[in-house]
């Protein structure tokens, strides 16, 4: 789709208004939304990864150039390929991106700093027990919420364990 | 489990007896989770073996399951098109599961599911797993409920990638976190009527919460049939989530009762003749394009839920959505169909459900039982 406004570039941006009670879409490209001075980066409506990817390819700050040459060690995912597809490639590239979705999930989700469950495989156990008793207790409280007495008993017998060794 | 290719008849399709909470407005309640194993790369970069492997660990994990009773796996690669298809209409997999070309399937692509409960996973989707379910009317804590108690279980045989500080990981950055995509099918012609939808949708989206038709990402609004889900992901807790979007749906059903009550008492006319007229055309037409079918289906609806119609059982308009899309009547006559022959076929299946309900409402009152088109199916 071309810009409503050049009528050359592809349109990226799809801003949905109210004016007078009618509902208008424009489709425009990022240099004249830019300078129609739509808020591109603000708010949740405004497909901040869309934003996101373009502005990892314009250009020529230090930090957009590093993120170019690099490639995620484990699976050899691009910036480039992140800005083309908007998907990572795997879970190393959460790590080897890391300063850079930070910013964007920030302006995504308005956090970057999970709250919700949490999930502790076999392998984190091995690297010590006190820091997960804690962690073990919240998901015991919650298998009791759910009635899942399996767990729970599950849970409780692997907090009994770790606190046997203290 | 049973790795099943030969039925797919009735899977998935409990939902459709219409009698859910809100069934006045809100006909279905979905909830997915998207988790990602260790030690492999997401969908985009995963080779052939890589799914296989992912395939394998997650039919291993769901030996002996506890939260999935009996469950089935359905790989795409085995499955028909016409099958994998009629999975596709019924919302029991995305697109991307079931592969852009019609003649092969993505490999490793499968679903679990447990008979005509939607309950159940899509594995080697845009991640490997997307735990997903579907319940009649709002029952979003359910749902919720029930997708978390399969994570639960799974969680506790598989590895799965999570972070620290980011949560589980998923391979787009907008489903990060709780991985938690909870989502309404709500059906609004009182608004559309009463030209208050606009407002009510800008103002979902100011909430943090989006909106879009009944197919998915980009499709078009469709018999003013809404889904209407979280935006975020990261940042709050799931049960947060789900009470955010419950408090906004149950606001929206409350606008759309009183838009309804409005249109009722200001121009009732012109709602008898907005329903007669559809019901009109759906009992005697003979050629029906699916969007048409939609937006008449939303007047009977309307028409059922406001008593200014005795039949069809909301069940059978339900049914009729989803077997009246193409696969589902090239399955039930058995060939394909091109578009002009779908439509007929469409009109001929539509007119039949409804003339059935009519038949069924006029012998139960001459037998002196329930009212027509309150069979007891419907009052519950």
């Amino acid at each position: 789709m071309r810009c409503d406004n050049c009528g050359e570039r592809e349109a990226e941006i799809h801003l949905t208004q109210i004016v007078d009670n009618e509902l208008t879409t424009l489709h425009l490209c990022s240099e004249c939304a830019g300078e129609k001075g739509v808020p591109t980066q603000v708010g949740l409506g405004s497909a901040p990864l869309t934003d996101f990817l373009a502005q990892m390819g314009k250009g020529s700050s230090e930090s957009t150039l590093a993120l170019e040459g690099e490639a995620c060690p484990y699976c050899g995912t691009t910036a480039a390929d992140f800005r083309r597809t908007g998907r990572l490639g795997c879970s190393h590239c959460w790590a080897h991106f890391e300063s850079k979705l930070r910013s964007l999930l920030r302006r995504i989700h308005g956090s970057t700093q999970h709250v919700g469950k949490l999930y502790l495989s076999e392998v984190d156990e091995e690297a010590g027990p006190d820091a997960h008793i804690g962690t073990l207790r919240r998901r015991l409280e919650r298998a009791i919420e759910l009635e899942d007495f399996e767990t729970a008993a599950d849970l409780r017998d692997r907090i009994r364990e770790l606190e046997s060794v203290e | 489990m049973m790795d099943r290719s030969d039925v797919v008849e009735d899977r998935g399709l409990d939902w459709l007896a219409g009698d859910g909470p809100d069934h006045e407005v809100v006909l279905s309640t979905r909830v997915r989770l998207a988790r990602n194993l260790q030690g492999f790369p997401f969908a985009i970069r995963a080779g052939v073996e890589d799914r296989r492997q992912v395939l394998d660990r997650a039919r291993t994990a769901l030996e002996s399951s506890e939260a999935l009773a009996q469950p089935e796996l359905l790989v795409m690669e085995s499955l028909e098109p016409g099958d994998r298809r009629l999975l596709l209409e019924r919302h029991l997999v995305s697109r991307d599961l079931i592969g852009h070309r019609d003649e092969d399937a993505p490999p490793g692509a499968a679903l679990v599911m447990e008979g005509r409960r939607a309950l159940g996973l899509m594995v080697n989707e845009e991640d490997h797993l997307r735990l997903q379910t579907l319940l009649n009317g709002l029952q979003l804590t359910r749902a919720w409920q029930e997708v978390d108690r399969l994570d639960e279980e799974l969680g506790r045989r598989l590895p799965y990638a999570f972070h620290h500080e980011f949560g589980f990981l998923t391979s787009c950055p907008t489903n990060v976190g709780t991985g938690l995509r909870a989502s309404v099918l709500i059906h609004l012609p009182g608004l559309v009527l009463t030209k208050e939808i606009r407002k009510v949708l800008q103002g979902i989206s100011q909430v943090g919460l989006t909106y879009r038709g009944l197919y998915g990402e980009g499709s078009e609004v469709v018999g003013n049939f809404f889904q209407i889900s979280n935006q975020t992901t990261l940042g709050k807790t799931e049960e947060e989530l789900i009470d955010h979007l419950a408090t906004i749906v149950g606001q929206v059903i409350q606008y759309e009762k009183q838009a309804r009550a409005i249109l009722l008492r200001e121009a009732p006319t012109v709602l008898e003749d907005k329903v007669g007229r559809a019901y009109g055309i759906l009992s005697h037409a003979h050629s029906l394009p699916f969007d048409e079918m939609m937006n008449l289906i939303s007047g009977l609806r309307l028409g059922l839920t406001l008593k200014l119609l005795r039949t069809p059982r909301v069940e059978t308009l339900n049914r009729v959505m989803i077997f009246g899309q193409t696969a589902h009547l090239e399955r039930t006559a058995g060939r394909s169909l091109d578009e002009a022959d779908s439509d007929v076929h469409r009109a001929a299946f539509v007119r039949r459900a409804l003339a059935e309900d009519e038949e069924a409402a006029r012998t139960s009152r001459s037998g002196g039982e329930a009212p027509a088109g309150s069979d007891g199916e419907d009052e519950r």
